[in-house]
């Protein structure tokens, strides 16, 4: 790999000799810059402050961080949900994305395509997890609720959206349905590119059947694969906050059953405008997501 | 793999391409397979039947799954829900496919230039941005998005179609594809190039891009995907701005009188991610095979 990184001198010379390759990465670091690295640093900085959007930031020390932690019971309700968003719907998604993956990497090749366009379809629908609401509509004459109780099971429709005891369950089913994305395509390219001629070698070696073949071959030579799969979960699994929103009232859902840490936050940054709140609430999400990866990078490791 | 090279050597007598598979197994996990693409499938099945079903078809007890008298009023329908409410419906499409296509094109330019420097010059600074560039896919518009709203606020681009399309070009991962994929792209083109007097951004545009065709078409596929999904409505209050995916979440939240327009607003918005995938999905997968994360 060319990333071998050989020791730099950062001297005003070798900087020019450099020029044009600056100026061809300076367009994208600058959106890169303004969009994602000085809304993560403005963020920390803000979090320690009061700010409503309209006066100056006043600094308020650790006030936002004990507030959150020691008087705002719902935000420990909305860390405690998306910590079973996370907790769940990861792993269960990761390990779905790379199970399915090897389930159809032995297809045929237009059976294979066309499993893969089924599974990744969800999760580029973007909006169309609004059909589920159908599906699981309130009254008698949503999908579920009408055939439950043709067939006699349930008495009477069931508030799937709106009961504490289901919607938690039903927003963790739609996120793993959403869930095969980018890391589901990585890891099918990374199933057909391991070198077949591995397999038979390790046939002559006493590998008996596709378990044996999938831990001691296929998995070792994709580590770089399920690394990048992880990235790209991570990020997923804690930003559940538009579906929960949508489907089932985010922070308007009944004792707060489906709020998450996205949820809460949009309620004190765009509604109530206390920005410095949010933005505390932001970098402990920043702190979740950063731990996250550096744990799974041990864990695959 | 020791434990497995110590056991007694067998050779296997039975010509056969697959080698190891016991057919049981097969079946057992066919089965399993099947199972799993009927879930998936079901809600975009279904998604597409109610698109096309009569009102009072979804009023039926018990419910049906498909649809009995197919009709497009659904779409007539949609079409008249928003235009008495709102803006007319064209006027969202338009917004939605503005935003789509413009970021698309800018960030494929800026991605594959700013890519091919990150793979391929020893400029310094270069492994700090690489890894920067892999951190950040995990920091999405999701998990940023109080941060960026502030930012956008600063700059006055609230309520503006700035406030969807710059944030959609701050995304790494079309960069980090691209950089994987230039790693092993052969330097004696490059150098050949520069022998003939080219310059970097020639090099760029005559040798590079031309041979990484499939790249260039992953990164627009899922750049096109994400910003074509973008729901401004924290960003954007005028209704003559918004996407259609805003406009969407605004039908739906009416509840099942709104159901046959949700649908048919659900189809048109889900129709266009897909099927640039289904055109180009060889083009994806050719590039995934460098997605990997060299730790």
């Amino acid at each position: 790999m060319a990333l071998k990184s050989k020791k730099y001198s950062y001297t005003p010379r070798a900087v020019k000799e450099y020029a044009v390759s600056y100026s061809m990465l300076l367009p994208f670091l600058i959106v890169f810059c303004v969009f994602t690295l000085i809304p993560i640093i403005c963020a920390v900085v803000l979090s320690f402050t009061n700010f409503n959007m309209l006066e100056v930031p006043t600094f308020t020390n650790w006030m936002n961080y004990r507030r959150l932690f020691f008087e705002d019971d719902v935000f420990l309700t909305a860390l405690k949900n998306t910590l079973i968003f996370a907790v769940l719907t990861g792993p269960l998604s990761y390990i779905f994305a790379f199970f399915f993956a090897w389930l159809i990497n032995e297809m045929p090749t237009k059976l294979r395509v066309f499993m893969t366009i089924l599974f990744y379809a969800p999760s580029v629908s973007g909006n169309a997890y609004f059909i589920w609401q159908y599906m699981f509509s309130n009254d008698s004459y949503g999908l579920v609720n009408g055939l439950l109780i043709s067939w006699g099971i349930l008495d009477e429709p069931v508030l799937w959206f709106t009961d504490p005891q289901y919607n938690l369950t039903i927003i963790i089913i739609v996120q793993l349905w959403l869930s095969l994305g980018v890391s589901f395509l990585a890891f099918i390219a990374g199933l057909q590119s391991v070198d077949a001629s591995q397999y038979e070698a390790a046939a002559v070696d006493g590998v008996k059947n596709r378990f044996q073949e999938l831990w001691y071959i296929t998995l070792p030579n994709m580590k770089d694969m399920l690394l990048f799969g992880a990235v790209m979960q991570i990020s997923g699994a804690f930003s559940v906050g538009d579906i929960t929103q949508a489907l089932s009232g985010g922070y308007n859902s009944v004792q707060y059953s489906t709020l998450t840490i996205i949820n809460h936050m949009t309620d004190y940054g765009t509604v109530r405008y206390e920005m410095g709140y949010a933005s505390a609430i932001s970098v402990i999400l920043f702190i979740m997501v950063y731990a996250s990866k550096k744990l799974i990078f041990k864990i695959l490791k | 793999m020791p434990a497995a090279a110590a056991q007694p050597k067998k050779i296997k007598t039975k010509k056969s391409k697959r080698i190891n598979r016991s057919l049981p197994t097969t079946i057992l996990l066919g089965a399993f397979l099947f199972l799993l693409g009927a879930f998936m499938a079901l809600p975009l099945v279904y998604a597409v039947v109610s698109a096309f079903k009569p009102m009072e078809e979804f009023f039926l007890f018990p419910p049906r799954f498909f649809v009995q008298n197919p009709t497009t009023d659904n779409f007539v329908q949609m079409v008249q829900v928003m235009s008495s409410m709102w803006v007319p419906f064209e006027r969202y499409l338009f917004n939605t496919v503005l935003i789509s296509f413009g970021s698309t094109i800018v960030y494929v330019v800026i991605a594959c230039m700013a890519a091919y420097p990150l793979a391929k010059h020893d400029f310094p600074g270069r492994g700090p941005i690489n890894s920067v560039i892999v951190t950040a896919l995990m920091f999405t518009a999701a998990v940023t998005c109080i941060a960026r709203y502030i930012i956008l606020a600063m700059m006055h681009m609230i309520d503006t179609y700035w406030a969807m399309f710059l944030p959609s070009l701050a995304t790494t991962l079309g960069v980090f594809l691209c950089v994987q994929n230039l790693h092993s792209f052969p330097t004696e083109i490059l150098e050949s190039g520069k022998l003939d007097g080219a310059g970097e951004y020639r090099i760029l545009a005559q040798l590079v891009i031309p041979n990484i065709k499939p790249v260039v078409a992953t990164m627009i596929i899922f750049q096109f995907q994400s910003v074509w999904n973008i729901n401004g409505s924290d960003l954007i209050y005028d209704e003559a701005l918004k996407p259609l995916v805003t406009a969407l979440s605004q039908i739906t939240s009416a509840g099942i009188s709104r159901a046959g327009a949700g649908s048919a607003a659900s189809l048109i918005l889900l129709i266009p991610p897909i099927l640039v995938f289904v055109i180009s999905q060889s083009n994806v997968m050719e590039t995934m095979v460098n997605s990997g994360i060299k730790d």
